[in-house]
Protein backbone atom coordinates (compact mmCIF):
# COMPACT_ATOMS: atom_id res chain seq x y z
CA UNK A 1 0.00 0.00 0.00
CA UNK A 2 1.45 3.23 -0.99
CA UNK A 3 3.05 4.88 1.61
CA UNK A 4 5.19 6.56 -0.65
CA UNK A 5 2.96 8.42 -2.98
CA UNK A 6 0.05 8.85 -0.47
CA UNK A 7 1.36 10.71 2.12
CA UNK A 8 -1.10 11.32 4.18
CA UNK A 9 -1.35 7.62 4.94
CA UNK A 10 0.14 6.43 8.41
CA UNK A 11 3.60 5.82 7.73
CA UNK A 12 3.96 2.55 9.89
CA UNK A 13 1.78 -0.55 10.12
CA UNK A 14 1.06 -1.12 13.69
CA UNK A 15 1.74 -4.55 14.54
CA UNK A 16 -1.17 -6.50 15.58
CA UNK A 17 -0.53 -8.43 19.09
CA UNK A 18 -1.92 -12.22 18.28
CA UNK A 19 -1.86 -12.11 14.93
CA UNK A 20 0.21 -14.68 12.43
CA UNK A 21 -1.57 -14.32 9.18
CA UNK A 22 -2.42 -16.89 6.37
CA UNK A 23 0.38 -15.95 4.01
CA UNK A 24 -0.08 -17.47 0.71
CA UNK A 25 2.30 -19.36 -1.29
CA UNK A 26 4.53 -17.25 -2.68
CA UNK A 27 2.89 -16.53 -5.65
CA UNK A 28 4.00 -14.15 -8.50
CA UNK A 29 0.69 -14.16 -10.16
CA UNK A 30 -1.15 -12.38 -7.02
CA UNK A 31 -1.22 -8.91 -6.96
CA UNK A 32 -0.72 -6.97 -3.53
CA UNK A 33 -3.17 -7.34 -1.10
CA UNK A 34 -5.31 -10.20 -2.87
CA UNK A 35 -6.11 -13.20 -2.08
CA UNK A 36 -7.12 -16.38 -4.58
CA UNK A 37 -10.47 -17.74 -4.27
CA UNK A 38 -11.53 -20.69 -7.03
CA UNK A 39 -15.32 -18.81 -6.54
CA UNK A 40 -16.60 -16.17 -8.55
CA UNK A 41 -18.33 -13.92 -6.28
CA UNK A 42 -21.04 -11.35 -7.89
CA UNK A 43 -20.62 -7.63 -6.37
CA UNK A 44 -22.76 -4.87 -8.19
CA UNK A 45 -24.54 -2.09 -6.91
CA UNK A 46 -28.13 -3.16 -8.33
CA UNK A 47 -29.94 -5.34 -9.60
CA UNK A 48 -29.10 -7.83 -12.55
CA UNK A 49 -30.88 -5.66 -15.22
CA UNK A 50 -32.85 -8.41 -17.97
CA UNK A 51 -31.41 -8.23 -21.01
CA UNK A 52 -33.01 -9.61 -23.91
CA UNK A 53 -31.08 -10.27 -27.05
CA UNK A 54 -33.37 -9.15 -29.55
CA UNK A 55 -33.29 -5.56 -27.66
CA UNK A 56 -29.33 -6.16 -27.50
CA UNK A 57 -27.59 -3.00 -28.64
CA UNK A 58 -24.05 -1.66 -28.43
CA UNK A 59 -22.93 1.66 -29.36
CA UNK A 60 -19.85 3.39 -29.96
CA UNK A 61 -19.94 7.08 -29.84
CA UNK A 62 -16.84 8.83 -31.06
CA UNK A 63 -15.71 12.40 -29.22
CA UNK A 64 -17.42 14.35 -32.39
CA UNK A 65 -20.82 12.35 -32.28
CA UNK A 66 -20.04 10.04 -34.80
CA UNK A 67 -21.82 6.73 -33.68
CA UNK A 68 -21.97 3.06 -34.79
CA UNK A 69 -24.31 0.54 -33.42
CA UNK A 70 -23.93 -3.45 -33.35
CA UNK A 71 -27.38 -5.99 -32.07
CA UNK A 72 -26.58 -9.16 -30.97
CA UNK A 73 -26.52 -10.93 -34.14
CA UNK A 74 -24.31 -8.35 -35.78
CA UNK A 75 -22.24 -8.29 -33.09
CA UNK A 76 -22.16 -12.00 -32.96
CA UNK A 77 -21.16 -11.87 -36.60
CA UNK A 78 -17.42 -10.15 -35.70
CA UNK A 79 -14.68 -12.04 -35.22
CA UNK A 80 -14.26 -13.17 -31.56
CA UNK A 81 -11.35 -14.41 -29.62
CA UNK A 82 -10.98 -16.72 -26.89
CA UNK A 83 -9.04 -15.20 -23.61
CA UNK A 84 -7.48 -16.99 -21.06
CA UNK A 85 -6.66 -14.56 -17.60
CA UNK A 86 -6.87 -13.53 -14.43
CA UNK A 87 -9.03 -10.90 -12.88
CA UNK A 88 -8.56 -9.25 -9.76
CA UNK A 89 -11.17 -7.35 -7.87
CA UNK A 90 -11.03 -4.37 -6.01
CA UNK A 91 -12.35 -6.19 -2.81
CA UNK A 92 -9.14 -8.85 -2.48
CA UNK A 93 -9.98 -11.29 -4.34
CA UNK A 94 -8.35 -12.85 -7.40
CA UNK A 95 -9.16 -15.35 -9.79
CA UNK A 96 -6.52 -17.15 -11.85
CA UNK A 97 -6.95 -18.76 -15.14
CA UNK A 98 -10.52 -17.43 -16.33
CA UNK A 99 -11.37 -19.01 -20.53
CA UNK A 100 -13.42 -15.84 -21.74
CA UNK A 101 -14.64 -15.53 -25.33
CA UNK A 102 -15.17 -11.91 -27.30
CA UNK A 103 -14.69 -9.38 -28.98
CA UNK A 104 -11.53 -6.99 -28.85
CA UNK A 105 -12.43 -3.76 -28.52
CA UNK A 106 -9.81 -3.61 -31.94
CA UNK A 107 -11.87 -5.14 -33.74
CA UNK A 108 -15.08 -2.58 -32.72
CA UNK A 109 -12.52 0.71 -33.21
CA UNK A 110 -11.42 -0.52 -36.26
CA UNK A 111 -12.08 2.30 -38.72
CA UNK A 112 -12.77 4.54 -36.23
CA UNK A 113 -11.08 8.08 -36.74
CA UNK A 114 -10.63 9.51 -33.40
CA UNK A 115 -8.15 10.93 -31.52
CA UNK A 116 -9.00 10.81 -27.85
CA UNK A 117 -7.58 9.61 -25.05
CA UNK A 118 -10.21 7.67 -23.07
CA UNK A 119 -13.23 5.97 -23.03
CA UNK A 120 -16.98 5.64 -20.72
CA UNK A 121 -18.51 2.29 -20.65
CA UNK A 122 -21.94 2.21 -19.90
CA UNK A 123 -24.00 -0.51 -19.38
CA UNK A 124 -27.71 -1.29 -19.02
CA UNK A 125 -29.21 -0.58 -15.25
CA UNK A 126 -27.06 2.95 -15.74
CA UNK A 127 -23.41 1.59 -14.32
CA UNK A 128 -20.28 3.55 -15.87
CA UNK A 129 -16.83 3.22 -15.89
CA UNK A 130 -13.90 5.32 -17.33
CA UNK A 131 -10.46 3.74 -19.08
CA UNK A 132 -7.78 5.27 -21.23
CA UNK A 133 -8.66 4.24 -24.27
CA UNK A 134 -4.94 2.92 -24.81
CA UNK A 135 -5.71 0.17 -22.22
CA UNK A 136 -8.80 -1.22 -24.45
CA UNK A 137 -6.19 -1.32 -27.34
CA UNK A 138 -3.28 -3.35 -28.37
CA UNK A 139 -5.55 -7.00 -27.84
CA UNK A 140 -5.67 -6.31 -23.97
CA UNK A 141 -9.73 -5.78 -23.53
CA UNK A 142 -12.57 -7.05 -24.72
CA UNK A 143 -16.65 -7.52 -25.21
CA UNK A 144 -17.21 -10.87 -23.48
CA UNK A 145 -19.98 -13.23 -24.19
CA UNK A 146 -18.83 -16.43 -23.23
CA UNK A 147 -17.19 -17.70 -19.54
CA UNK A 148 -16.04 -20.87 -19.41
CA UNK A 149 -17.37 -22.29 -22.18
CA UNK A 150 -21.35 -21.16 -21.59
CA UNK A 151 -23.13 -17.95 -22.37
CA UNK A 152 -21.88 -15.30 -20.34
CA UNK A 153 -24.81 -15.49 -17.08
CA UNK A 154 -26.37 -12.24 -16.31
CA UNK A 155 -25.20 -12.33 -13.08
CA UNK A 156 -22.07 -11.90 -14.09
CA UNK A 157 -22.69 -9.33 -16.48
CA UNK A 158 -24.78 -11.34 -19.39
CA UNK A 159 -25.64 -10.68 -22.37
CA UNK A 160 -21.80 -9.59 -22.67
CA UNK A 161 -19.85 -7.37 -19.89
CA UNK A 162 -16.41 -5.33 -21.10
CA UNK A 163 -13.16 -7.39 -20.28
CA UNK A 164 -10.39 -5.27 -19.07
CA UNK A 165 -8.54 -8.10 -16.77
CA UNK A 166 -5.29 -6.15 -16.10
CA UNK A 167 -7.18 -3.39 -14.46
CA UNK A 168 -9.23 -3.94 -10.88
CA UNK A 169 -12.53 -6.00 -12.34
CA UNK A 170 -15.13 -3.00 -11.40
CA UNK A 171 -13.71 -1.83 -14.83
CA UNK A 172 -15.03 -4.64 -16.66
CA UNK A 173 -18.31 -3.08 -16.64
CA UNK A 174 -21.35 -5.60 -16.74
CA UNK A 175 -24.00 -5.66 -18.96
CA UNK A 176 -22.10 -3.55 -21.54
CA UNK A 177 -24.12 -1.69 -23.76
CA UNK A 178 -21.66 0.84 -25.50
CA UNK A 179 -18.45 2.94 -25.13
CA UNK A 180 -18.30 7.19 -25.58
CA UNK A 181 -15.04 7.94 -26.49
CA UNK A 182 -13.57 11.03 -24.17
CA UNK A 183 -10.66 13.53 -24.95
CA UNK A 184 -10.52 14.01 -21.64
CA UNK A 185 -10.55 11.53 -18.78
CA UNK A 186 -14.31 11.73 -16.81
CA UNK A 187 -15.15 9.60 -13.85
CA UNK A 188 -17.41 6.73 -14.12
CA UNK A 189 -19.85 5.08 -11.32
CA UNK A 190 -17.54 4.08 -8.65
CA UNK A 191 -14.63 6.84 -9.85
CA UNK A 192 -17.27 9.38 -8.55
CA UNK A 193 -17.57 8.17 -5.27
CA UNK A 194 -14.13 7.82 -4.14
CA UNK A 195 -12.42 4.70 -6.27
CA UNK A 196 -9.24 5.02 -8.24
CA UNK A 197 -9.72 6.45 -12.00
CA UNK A 198 -7.40 3.81 -13.40
CA UNK A 199 -7.42 0.95 -10.67
CA UNK A 200 -4.17 -1.03 -11.87
CA UNK A 201 -4.20 -4.05 -9.01
CA UNK A 202 -0.10 -4.39 -9.51
CA UNK A 203 -0.10 -0.96 -7.51
CA UNK A 204 -2.95 -1.13 -5.65
CA UNK A 205 -4.62 1.46 -6.82
CA UNK A 206 -8.11 0.76 -5.36
CA UNK A 207 -9.18 4.19 -3.97
CA UNK A 208 -8.13 7.78 -5.19
CA UNK A 209 -5.01 8.98 -3.60
CA UNK A 210 -3.78 5.72 -3.78
CA UNK B 1 -26.76 7.26 -10.11
CA UNK B 2 -25.81 9.72 -7.89
CA UNK B 3 -23.77 9.19 -4.50
CA UNK B 4 -20.80 10.78 -1.83
CA UNK B 5 -17.79 11.02 -3.18
CA UNK B 6 -14.72 10.41 -0.61
CA UNK B 7 -12.74 13.62 -0.74
CA UNK B 8 -9.35 13.44 -1.01
CA UNK B 9 -7.72 10.27 -0.37
CA UNK B 10 -7.96 7.38 2.11
CA UNK B 11 -6.25 7.86 5.68
CA UNK B 12 -4.96 4.22 7.67
CA UNK B 13 -5.90 5.83 11.26
CA UNK B 14 -5.18 3.72 14.27
CA UNK B 15 -8.34 3.32 16.56
CA UNK B 16 -8.70 1.81 19.63
CA UNK B 17 -10.83 -1.52 20.80
CA UNK B 18 -13.19 0.05 23.09
CA UNK B 19 -15.02 -3.46 24.36
CA UNK B 20 -16.43 -6.00 22.34
CA UNK B 21 -19.75 -7.23 22.22
CA UNK B 22 -21.13 -10.74 21.51
CA UNK B 23 -24.56 -10.48 19.23
CA UNK B 24 -25.41 -13.60 18.22
CA UNK B 25 -23.24 -17.30 18.11
CA UNK B 26 -20.93 -16.00 15.59
CA UNK B 27 -21.53 -12.23 15.36
CA UNK B 28 -19.53 -9.74 17.38
CA UNK B 29 -19.42 -5.79 17.74
CA UNK B 30 -16.21 -4.40 18.49
CA UNK B 31 -16.80 -0.82 19.55
CA UNK B 32 -13.58 1.42 19.18
CA UNK B 33 -12.20 5.11 19.44
CA UNK B 34 -11.23 6.33 16.45
CA UNK B 35 -9.11 9.77 17.14
CA UNK B 36 -9.94 12.04 14.13
CA UNK B 37 -12.74 9.78 12.88
CA UNK B 38 -13.91 12.44 9.56
CA UNK B 39 -17.66 10.63 10.03
CA UNK B 40 -19.54 8.50 8.01
CA UNK B 41 -22.68 8.29 6.11
CA UNK B 42 -25.25 5.26 7.11
CA UNK B 43 -24.23 2.07 4.69
CA UNK B 44 -20.75 2.83 4.42
CA UNK B 45 -17.61 0.19 5.20
CA UNK B 46 -14.33 0.55 6.71
CA UNK B 47 -10.99 -1.73 5.95
CA UNK B 48 -9.50 -3.07 8.85
CA UNK B 49 -6.26 -4.13 8.65
CA UNK B 50 -4.15 -6.57 10.82
CA UNK B 51 -0.25 -6.98 10.52
CA UNK B 52 1.62 -9.85 11.87
CA UNK B 53 5.30 -9.10 13.60
CA UNK B 54 6.72 -9.84 10.38
CA UNK B 55 5.05 -7.01 8.10
CA UNK B 56 2.33 -9.39 6.50
CA UNK B 57 -1.07 -7.62 6.28
CA UNK B 58 -4.67 -8.71 5.27
CA UNK B 59 -7.15 -6.21 4.88
CA UNK B 60 -10.75 -7.33 5.21
CA UNK B 61 -13.98 -4.68 4.64
CA UNK B 62 -16.82 -4.66 7.69
CA UNK B 63 -20.09 -2.80 7.81
CA UNK B 64 -20.10 0.14 10.16
CA UNK B 65 -23.07 -0.49 12.37
CA UNK B 66 -23.81 2.99 14.04
CA UNK B 67 -24.90 5.87 13.03
CA UNK B 68 -22.19 8.91 13.11
CA UNK B 69 -21.04 9.80 16.52
CA UNK B 70 -17.35 11.85 16.72
CA UNK B 71 -14.80 9.01 17.22
CA UNK B 72 -16.92 6.38 17.94
CA UNK B 73 -17.23 3.14 15.40
CA UNK B 74 -19.16 0.30 15.52
CA UNK B 75 -18.20 -2.29 13.20
CA UNK B 76 -20.37 -5.89 13.46
CA UNK B 77 -17.84 -8.84 12.33
CA UNK B 78 -19.58 -12.43 11.31
CA UNK B 79 -16.70 -14.56 12.21
CA UNK B 80 -16.26 -16.99 9.60
CA UNK B 81 -14.45 -20.79 10.63
CA UNK B 82 -11.91 -21.03 8.31
CA UNK B 83 -11.36 -16.94 8.18
CA UNK B 84 -8.38 -15.01 8.37
CA UNK B 85 -9.10 -11.96 9.97
CA UNK B 86 -12.85 -12.19 10.92
CA UNK B 87 -11.08 -14.87 14.31
CA UNK B 88 -8.76 -12.56 15.31
CA UNK B 89 -11.73 -9.69 15.76
CA UNK B 90 -13.69 -11.72 17.03
CA UNK B 91 -11.38 -13.77 20.08
CA UNK B 92 -7.93 -12.67 20.12
CA UNK B 93 -8.39 -8.84 20.29
CA UNK B 94 -9.44 -7.66 23.48
CA UNK B 95 -9.91 -3.93 24.19
CA UNK B 96 -6.84 -1.56 25.10
CA UNK B 97 -5.61 -2.89 21.62
CA UNK B 98 -4.81 -0.98 18.57
CA UNK B 99 -6.83 -1.47 15.14
CA UNK B 100 -5.89 -0.02 11.86
CA UNK B 101 -9.36 1.13 10.00
CA UNK B 102 -9.54 3.58 6.79
CA UNK B 103 -12.73 4.69 5.41
CA UNK B 104 -15.39 5.51 5.33
CA UNK B 105 -15.80 3.81 2.26
CA UNK B 106 -18.86 3.51 -0.17
CA UNK B 107 -21.52 6.33 -1.15
CA UNK B 108 -23.36 4.56 -2.89
CA UNK B 109 -25.45 2.06 -0.53
CA UNK B 110 -26.11 4.75 2.05
CA UNK B 111 -29.18 6.13 3.28
CA UNK B 112 -29.18 9.84 4.17
CA UNK B 113 -31.29 11.78 6.80
CA UNK B 114 -32.52 13.89 4.23
CA UNK B 115 -34.48 11.23 2.29
CA UNK B 116 -37.64 11.89 3.15
CA UNK B 117 -39.34 9.04 1.03
CA UNK B 118 -40.31 5.27 2.41
CA UNK B 119 -37.32 2.92 2.90
CA UNK B 120 -37.64 -0.76 2.43
CA UNK B 121 -34.61 -2.24 3.84
CA UNK B 122 -34.03 -6.56 2.90
CA UNK B 123 -31.19 -8.20 4.95
CA UNK B 124 -30.36 -11.44 4.88
CA UNK B 125 -28.01 -12.57 8.08
CA UNK B 126 -25.24 -10.43 8.67
CA UNK B 127 -26.85 -8.01 5.78
CA UNK B 128 -28.29 -6.36 8.43
CA UNK B 129 -25.34 -4.49 9.44
CA UNK B 130 -25.67 -1.49 7.03
CA UNK B 131 -29.09 -1.66 7.41
CA UNK B 132 -28.84 -1.75 11.40
CA UNK B 133 -26.73 1.65 10.82
CA UNK B 134 -29.66 3.43 8.43
CA UNK B 135 -32.11 2.60 11.25
CA UNK B 136 -30.10 3.97 14.04
CA UNK B 137 -29.28 6.97 11.92
CA UNK B 138 -33.06 7.49 11.66
CA UNK B 139 -33.39 7.58 15.45
CA UNK B 140 -30.62 9.77 15.63
CA UNK B 141 -31.46 12.32 13.21
CA UNK B 142 -34.88 12.19 14.36
CA UNK B 143 -36.27 11.17 10.73
CA UNK B 144 -39.98 10.99 10.13
CA UNK B 145 -39.15 9.17 6.74
CA UNK B 146 -40.85 5.54 6.89
CA UNK B 147 -39.06 2.48 7.38
CA UNK B 148 -39.34 -1.02 7.15
CA UNK B 149 -37.08 -4.45 7.31
CA UNK B 150 -37.70 -7.17 6.23
CA UNK B 151 -34.97 -9.57 7.88
CA UNK B 152 -34.10 -13.06 6.67
CA UNK B 153 -32.04 -15.60 8.95
CA UNK B 154 -31.28 -18.89 9.64
CA UNK B 155 -32.86 -19.17 13.35
CA UNK B 156 -33.71 -16.91 16.09
CA UNK B 157 -29.89 -17.73 17.45
CA UNK B 158 -28.70 -16.08 14.13
CA UNK B 159 -30.92 -13.11 14.98
CA UNK B 160 -28.36 -9.64 15.05
CA UNK B 161 -29.57 -6.89 16.95
CA UNK B 162 -32.85 -8.68 17.74
CA UNK B 163 -33.25 -6.74 21.17
CA UNK B 164 -32.54 -3.23 19.90
CA UNK B 165 -34.84 -3.81 16.33
CA UNK B 166 -38.14 -5.15 18.55
CA UNK B 167 -37.54 -2.34 20.92
CA UNK B 168 -37.39 0.21 18.14
CA UNK B 169 -40.32 -1.35 16.65
CA UNK B 170 -41.74 -0.98 19.07
CA UNK B 171 -41.20 2.73 20.23
CA UNK B 172 -40.57 4.40 17.23
CA UNK B 173 -43.26 5.77 15.16
CA UNK B 174 -43.42 4.27 11.40
CA UNK B 175 -40.81 1.87 12.10
CA UNK B 176 -42.09 -1.57 11.11
CA UNK B 177 -39.83 -4.73 11.57
CA UNK B 178 -40.67 -8.33 10.04
CA UNK B 179 -38.72 -11.44 10.88
CA UNK B 180 -38.84 -14.25 8.39
CA UNK B 181 -37.16 -17.59 9.45
CA UNK B 182 -35.68 -19.95 6.87
CA UNK B 183 -34.88 -23.02 8.90
CA UNK B 184 -35.97 -22.70 12.42
CA UNK B 185 -38.79 -20.39 13.69
CA UNK B 186 -39.46 -19.35 17.49
CA UNK B 187 -42.10 -21.42 19.19
CA UNK B 188 -45.53 -20.44 17.90
CA UNK B 189 -44.24 -18.34 14.84
CA UNK B 190 -47.25 -18.29 12.29
CA UNK B 191 -45.27 -18.86 9.55
CA UNK B 192 -43.34 -22.42 8.24
CA UNK B 193 -39.48 -21.73 7.97
CA UNK B 194 -38.87 -20.43 4.02
CA UNK B 195 -36.17 -18.66 1.92
CA UNK B 196 -37.91 -15.18 1.45
CA UNK B 197 -40.54 -15.73 -1.45
CA UNK B 198 -43.17 -13.45 -3.33
CA UNK B 199 -45.99 -13.75 -0.10
CA UNK B 200 -43.32 -12.84 2.59
CA UNK B 201 -42.37 -9.72 0.18
CA UNK B 202 -45.93 -8.99 -0.27
CA UNK B 203 -46.46 -9.24 3.74
CA UNK B 204 -43.86 -7.46 4.91
CA UNK B 205 -42.32 -4.80 1.96
CA UNK B 206 -44.13 -1.60 1.21
CA UNK B 207 -46.32 -1.26 -1.71
CA UNK B 208 -44.33 0.00 -5.09
CA UNK B 209 -47.47 2.19 -5.27
CA UNK B 210 -45.15 4.30 -2.14
CA UNK B 211 -42.15 4.69 -4.04
CA UNK B 212 -40.17 2.89 -1.39
CA UNK B 213 -36.05 3.34 -1.86
CA UNK B 214 -35.03 -0.05 -1.39
CA UNK B 215 -31.29 -1.23 0.20
CA UNK B 216 -30.98 -5.01 -0.31
CA UNK B 217 -28.11 -6.65 1.45
CA UNK B 218 -26.79 -10.01 2.27
CA UNK B 219 -24.99 -12.72 0.44
CA UNK B 220 -25.49 -12.77 -3.05
CA UNK B 221 -27.94 -15.62 -3.84
CA UNK B 222 -29.83 -14.14 -0.87
CA UNK B 223 -29.40 -10.34 -2.66
CA UNK B 224 -30.39 -11.63 -6.44
CA UNK B 225 -33.49 -13.47 -5.10
CA UNK B 226 -34.84 -10.61 -2.85
CA UNK B 227 -33.98 -7.73 -5.68
CA UNK B 228 -35.63 -10.02 -8.26
CA UNK B 229 -38.56 -10.42 -6.11
CA UNK B 230 -39.15 -6.96 -5.35
CA UNK B 231 -38.81 -6.01 -8.90
CA UNK B 232 -41.30 -8.98 -9.77
CA UNK B 233 -44.06 -6.89 -6.95
CA UNK B 234 -44.07 -4.13 -9.22
CA UNK B 235 -40.81 -1.91 -7.08
CA UNK B 236 -38.68 0.14 -9.96
CA UNK B 237 -35.07 -1.39 -10.26
CA UNK B 238 -34.02 2.12 -10.23
CA UNK B 239 -34.98 2.39 -6.76
CA UNK B 240 -33.17 -0.36 -5.67
CA UNK B 241 -29.87 -0.71 -4.43
CA UNK B 242 -27.91 -3.98 -3.61
CA UNK B 243 -24.41 -4.82 -1.05
CA UNK B 244 -23.50 -8.21 -1.79
CA UNK B 245 -21.21 -10.09 0.53
CA UNK B 246 -18.49 -12.32 -1.20
CA UNK B 247 -16.12 -14.02 0.70
CA UNK B 248 -14.51 -11.39 2.24
CA UNK B 249 -17.24 -9.47 3.95
CA UNK B 250 -19.11 -6.37 2.84
CA UNK B 251 -18.10 -5.47 -0.88
CA UNK B 252 -17.68 -2.18 -2.47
Amino acid sequence: MGTANSPQMSEEKIVSRGFSGRRPAANTKLPPGQYLTQDFPVLSATPTPVVPLDRWEFTLKTESGDVRRWNWQEFRALPSVTINTDIHCVTRWSKFDTAWEGVAIDTLLDGVQSTAKYAMAHSYGGYTTNVPLADLRGGQAWVAFRYGGKDLEPEHGGPARLLVPHLYFWKSAKWVNGLTLMPQDEPGFWEQLGYHMYGDPWREQRYSGD
Amino acid sequence: MAGTAILGGLVWRVGTLVERRSESATAHTLLLNVPDWPGHEAGQHVDVRLTAPDGYSAVRSYSIANAADGNHLELTVEELADGEVSPYLAETVVPGDPLEVRGPIGGWFVWQPSQTEPVQLVAGGSGIVPLMAMIRARAQAKSTAPFRLLYSVRSPQSVIYGDELRERAAQEASLEVTFAYTRTAPEGWPERPRRVDAEIVAAAAFSPERKPSCYVCGPTPFVETAANLLIAAGHDPERIKTERFGPSGTAA
